[in-house]
């Protein structure tokens, strides 16, 4: 079973094809170059170092969501276009899962988390190897997730290149139950979103149509829009 | 052997495909408009088009594929419009684009959407060279002069508002709803006096347009009657607005078409859908002499088959894009010819 997997969800950018549960190729970067640019051509890099063409491929697997929006679309769209023009099936999984998964083998809650600007944050918090779900992904103030994760009264292991904006406030909050995984994990690999969609059961082919990312929250005009339909009611 | 050639094209708010032959035959044209989902925003929301684009485009291609009854295996190229347009709108189809060619092995095409709104008449009749093309639209007014396939000149183009902007604009301030340009072209019609409003001709000689005065003009009225306590009338204020607008295109398409001695005059672009352009258009060129072609209604607003239709000329000049290729928002019209 050959899998390709895409993450474009953020500002880092992972390809990875994965053969029957090993890693034939996998690239990983952090660098300003956006994905529009650099997502297709890392794609056909990494298919041509594994030695395996598009047809080959069995499935394909696409962090979802949430992220940058532009980010997490481009990602998507590659990842839908691809399994639809090879009549494969898609798995979607969340991004922030995956970047949990970096540090599966500690027992301690992971929280994975992307800044979304203004002190608001995508989160995720899960616990132990199995990766289960303790806080589903959603978007929130920092203070209010630091005051979920306190209430938890454990030590929350940090993730995500992000993390560093909101440390001291992490701190402040939880002291010593605050720990910030090292930078080495930090950065989102598709190989691992491959191994969490390989668990998943696939969807059927037809379902690739209505696959949509995870965004966790409404669009601004939207969210605008329907402040104005309330006020009216008032 | 024939070319068949898979469009797509994302710049603004229809997620559309088409698959073209010879750069002049339609195979097949798949429009999904997000029209609808923007009305109640009272415009183009670009993070709502881009969400939608997202949902629709796979589905846009498998159905061009479909009504064509092809398979990729036989398809020549694939065409995407690189711009101009809204980036993360663009986006979409520029990567669903790369995947599609990549995987099926085709050349990748990036064609520029205004050079897609003129090409839309090689879908109608052969386009006859030198070419004079009105091209208007919501984001676009612009007077291009084409001496042959893939060679551009923009000799005149709005210095603020595109017309249909503008259109839209003057449609909010009568209240009509989203997007206001066959409104206000409904309404100049029912009307048989004008409110008079002023003409932007600029400098002698100048080929540019600009509407954002005559919008002014349109809103200052309403404000004043208003102030007076009087009613406004939707139709005469449409009619004059309607005037004034297509008198301008008119003049200066013809000052071109003559000085440049044009075989052909083309309308382009969402606007040149109004009743009341066109109309006007056909009779100046009648009497002028020189052929004028204005493309159907479904080849007038955006859709992917006249991305084909410019795609094909590119094709054939051996233009080809490639995996990096990125989203140009502001990209210029420029030659593909040398």
């Amino acid at each position: 079973m050959i899998w390709l997997g895409i993450e474009t969800a953020n500002a880092p950018l992972s390809i990875a094809v994965v053969k029957d549960g090993k890693v034939l190729a996998e690239v990983v970067q952090n660098i300003k170059l956006t994905h529009s640019v650099g997502a297709m051509p890392a794609i056909e890099e990494v298919l041509s170092k594994a030695g395996i063409t598009p047809a080959e491929i069995d499935a394909v697997t696409v962090s979802e969501g949430p992220g940058s929006y532009t980010g997490v679309r481009i990602g998507v769209t590659l990842a839908k276009t691809f399994a639809w023009a090879i009549q494969k099936p898609l798995v979607g999984v969340s991004s922030l899962k995956a970047l949990a998964a970096n540090v599966k083998m500690s027992d301690a809650v992971i929280c994975a988390l992307f800044d979304a600007r203004r002190q608001n944050v995508y989160a995720g918090v899960y616990n132990g190897a199995q990766l289960n779900t303790v806080i589903e992904d959603y978007h929130d103030h920092i203070d209010g997730l630091l005051e979920k994760l306190k209430a938890l009264q454990k030590p929350v292991l940090f993730v995500g290149t992000d993390v560093e904006v909101y440390f001291d406030k992490m701190q402040e909050v939880l002291g010593e139950n605050a720990l910030h995984v090292p930078s080495t994990l930090d950065l989102p690999r598709a190989s691992e979103l491959i191994a969490i969609a390989q668990q998943q059961k696939l969807p059927s082919i037809e379902a690739t149509h209505a696959f949509v990312p995870q965004y966790r929250r409404i669009a601004e005009a939207e969210a605008n829009w329907l402040k104005e339909q309330k006020k009216g009611q008032l | 052997m024939d070319n068949y050639i898979l469009a797509i094209e994302t710049s603004c708010d229809e997620t559309a495909a088409a698959i073209i032959k010879n750069g002049t035959e339609i195979i097949s044209n798949v429009v999904s408009s997000q029209i609808e989902s923007h009305k109640r925003f009272g415009g183009v929301v670009p993070e709502i088009a881009s969400r939608h684009h997202v949902e629709q485009v796979t589905l846009v291609l498998e159905e061009a594929l479909k009504q064509a009854e092809m398979t990729p295996q036989q398809l020549s190229a694939v065409a995407v419009t690189e711009g101009p347009g809204l980036v993360g709108a663009l986006l979409i189809g520029i990567n669903a684009a790369k995947v599609f060619a990549f995987v099926h092995g085709l050349p990748l095409i990036g064609t520029h959407h205004i050079a897609g709104h003129i090409y839309a008449n090689a879908l109608v009749q052969p386009m006859e060279f030198p070419l004079l093309a009105l091209v208007v639209s919501g984001g676009h007014t612009e007077l291009v002069l084409m001496k042959e396939h893939g060679s551009f000149e923009v000799i005149g183009e709005t210095r603020d508002d595109a017309a249909g902007e503008a259109y839209d604009k003057v449609a909010r301030v009568l209240n009509m709803p989203y997007p206001g340009g066959p409104h206000i072209d409904r309404l100049a019609h029912e009307a048989t006096e004008a409110v008079s409003f002023p003409r932007a001709w600029l400098e002698e000689g100048s080929y540019d347009f600009s509407f954002s005065g005559l919008k002014s003009a349109v809103i200052n009225y309403k404000h004043n009657m208003d102030q007076r306590g009087e009613e406004i009338i939707p139709t005469q204020v449409a009619k004059g607005f309607q005037d004034s607008v297509v008198e301008v295109l008119t003049a200066k398409t013809l000052r071109a078409a003559r000085q440049y001695e044009v075989k052909q005059v083309i309308a382009a672009g969402g606007v040149s859908a109004n009743k009341g352009l066109r109309t006007s258009l056909e009779q100046t060129f009648t009497e002028e002499g020189i052929p004028f072609y204005v493309p159907p209604l479904k080849l007038c607003t955006d859709n992917a088959a006249m991305i084909g239709a410019a795609a094909y000329q590119m094709y054939g000049a051996g233009i080809r894009g490639n995996l990096a290729m990125n989203g140009r928002p502001g990209m210029e019209l420029t030659n593909w010819v040398k």
